[in-house]
């Protein structure tokens, strides 16, 4: 207690200051960590996460053709990309993209492209996975929401999207099996 | 100090709960006896009105909200619910429906009305500033009520607008997945938005009363931007402006009346009334039209600014578009309020409120539009234009009118405004000075 009086110059804190400012910090920190169930509550929950990969049976689907899946609630789209489209997209020279990278960073088997089907720029379903639909000016896919055009290695080639097409983790099970997530 | 230093009002009961709670003598002061500048014009209208629309839509929505269902595999259903089998659940759907229109139209017209009376400036600045905090709680209500008939718009409006905050350096895509409760706008998303739809016009209401006293501390601006000088100048609120507000209440209820009866979904999107269907997306996502301009401020930011790629770009500049609201009182430097002694001020905020009408008409339609085939000018170009045009009135014209533009003489009171009849009168009484 005499202490106090030590402390008029105001260079060294009494031991009633330190008291005073540690416990209020401590309540500060505390109230900030106590926010924190009440945030991490938002954030998606066991169950939610409990759905996070599923296995896709691919035998049905033939060369040149494009299959949707639903995994996270988000499209992916399955392309068994024939050899050409193949070619096309290990041709392109990395100079020419946006967003830079080779064919072979973005496939396990080049025959099999696996892509979340959401635009990266503001989140739209592109059109391509069936042949009616319009496919862009590099064959791969076409977002019509603000004209993004992806390749068919789903690289952003055209429009206001900054990113390729995500490829989701997967592993083929078997040769007719993939495992997405 | 304290109320005590008031005399209780009334006789009775009334007496008996002022002495201990002095809600009566509270009411007779702000909204009875109240002083408010003679000379208010039909514009002063609406914030009786919002206040009205605002009690409207929170009445409707708890209804509503009784027989809603908040999941995604019952939420479009219950909608249709109300509407087919619901008793006068069709009238309550397009009342709040449409009301939230009307809202939107009431607060807009609110807000042109303080920008072109200078109602932002000293000393109401924090009024202005709750009014803008008002319209963003009103924003964010909206756009989470649209979710919830969990229609095709809904989904995919929810979808671009919360991909929005994707666009923020590192920590965007955390944010996201924090907003959506899972990897994609589902069901954790949808029960949040109607938790949060519900709690948000209660915090308006909370804010509205902030945005009351804080008015009644400055009393209301007038058309001509003077302050009263005295009694002369001035009437009670009740009951002149009682009952103005009243009949100009009764003519905006009759429109929108007109609305829900006989074009209860002029102003919505036939698209919302197919099921949320999450691998299929529109041709043309459009927001409901009061976030229009807004919107087409977003698009129009469609290059990279310096080392800002465009995704970003567009989405400051659409938060900006409404953060700049909040420093207006301090970008206009001019002293004088109304427009009606700004002879320069007067036509920019005519050309602004058009340029806000440009934006709004840009953001309804796909940007790569044509608007004259002839000459290859499309709608973004357009909002190139409006976009820069909404920024450079806020930050380059407004300051620099506060320095440049001459001002006409000011009334020297409302009376003498009033009485010697309108702006000619106003100059003319600025003159009796030298001759007296």
């Amino acid at each position: 207690m005499s202490d106090d009086t030590q402390d008029h110059d105001g260079h060294s804190g009494s031991r009633r200051d330190f008291l005073y400012l540690s416990a209020g910090a401590f309540a500060g920190v505390g109230g900030a960590i106590a926010l924190w169930p009440f945030v991490d509550s938002l954030n998606p929950s066991a169950d939610v996460l409990a759905l996070a990969s599923v296995e896709v049976d691919v035998s049905q689907v033939d060369v040149g053709q494009r299959v949707t899946v639903k995994w996270r609630g988000k499209p992916v789209f399955i392309d068994r990309r024939s050899e050409a489209a193949i070619a096309e997209a290990v041709d392109t020279p990395l100079s020419d993209l946006r967003d830079p990278e080779t064919d072979a960073q973005r496939t396990d088997r080049p025959e099999w492209l696996v892509v979340v089907g959401v635009c990266t720029h503001l989140g739209c379903v592109p059109l391509g996975q069936s042949a009616s639909e319009p496919r862009g000016e590099w064959g791969g896919w076409f977002c019509p929401c603000h004209g993004s055009h992806y390749d068919t290695s789903g690289r952003i080639r055209k429009g206001p999207a900054p990113l390729n097409l995500p490829v989701p983790e997967h592993a083929f099970l078997t040769d007719t099996k993939i495992k997405i997530g | 100090m304290s109320a005590g230093n008031q005399q209780p009002v009334g006789n009775g009961l009334v007496k008996w709960i002022d002495t201990r709670l002095p809600v009566f003598s509270y009411l007779q002061k702000e909204y009875a006896e109240f002083q408010s500048p003679k000379n208010f014009n039909w514009f002063w209208n609406f914030g009786a009105i919002l206040t009205f629309m605002l009690v409207l839509m929170m009445i409707t929505g708890i209804v509503l909200a009784m027989q809603y269902q908040p999941n995604t595999e019952l939420a479009f259903d219950s909608v249709e619910r109300i509407m087919r089998d619901v008793n006068y659940g069709w009238l309550l759907r397009y009342m709040h429906a449409n009301g939230g229109t009307f809202f939107f139209i009431a607060v807009y017209i609110h807000m042109f009305r303080g920008m072109y009376y200078g109602s932002y400036k000293n000393p109401r600045e924090l009024l202005w500033i709750l009014g803008v905090v008002i319209l963003v709680l009103m924003m964010a209500t909206a756009f989470m009520g649209y979710v919830l008939p969990w229609g095709q718009m809904s989904f995919w409006g929810a979808t671009v607008i919360t991909n929005l905050f994707s666009a923020i350096p590192l920590v965007g895509d955390s944010i996201v997945t924090l907003l959506w409760g899972g990897f994609s706008v589902d069901n954790p998303t949808l029960n949040r938005f109607f938790a949060l739809h519900y709690l948000f016009p209660f915090l308006i209401f909370g804010v509205v009363i902030l945005h009351v006293i804080s008015l009644h501390v400055s009393g209301s601006n007038n058309p001509l931007g003077v302050d009263p000088k005295g009694p002369q100048d001035t009437v009670s609120f009740h009951p002149y402006y009682t009952m103005k507000d009243s009949a100009g209440l009764a003519i905006f209820v009759t429109i929108f009346a007109f609305f829900v009866f006989f074009a209860p979904n002029f102003f919505g999107e036939p698209e919302n009334y197919l099921p949320a269907a999450p691998l299929n997306t529109p041709a043309h996502i459009v927001p409901e039209w009061y976030f229009l301009p807004f919107f087409a401020i977003l698009r129009s930011i469609n290059f990279d600014i310096w080392f800002i790629e465009a995704k970003l770009g567009g989405v400051i500049a659409m938060f900006g578009a409404i953060f700049v609201l909040f420093i207006l009182p301090w970008l206009d430097k001019s002293p004088v309020r109304s427009a009606k002694f700004r002879p320069v001020f007067k036509w920019f905020f005519w050309i602004f409120l058009l340029n806000c009408l440009l934006l709004g008409w840009v953001g309804g339609r796909a940007p790569d539009d044509l608007v004259f085939e002839g000459l290859g000018l499309k709608v973004i170009h357009l909002g190139y234009l409006s976009t820069f045009w909404y920024f450079f009135h806020f930050l380059i014209l407004l300051p620099l009118l506060g320095v440049f533009e001459r001002p006409k003489p000011l009334p020297k009171s409302i009376s003498e405004s009033v009485l010697g009849g309108g702006t000619a009168g106003a100059s003319a009484t600025a003159k009796p000075m030298e001759k007296a």
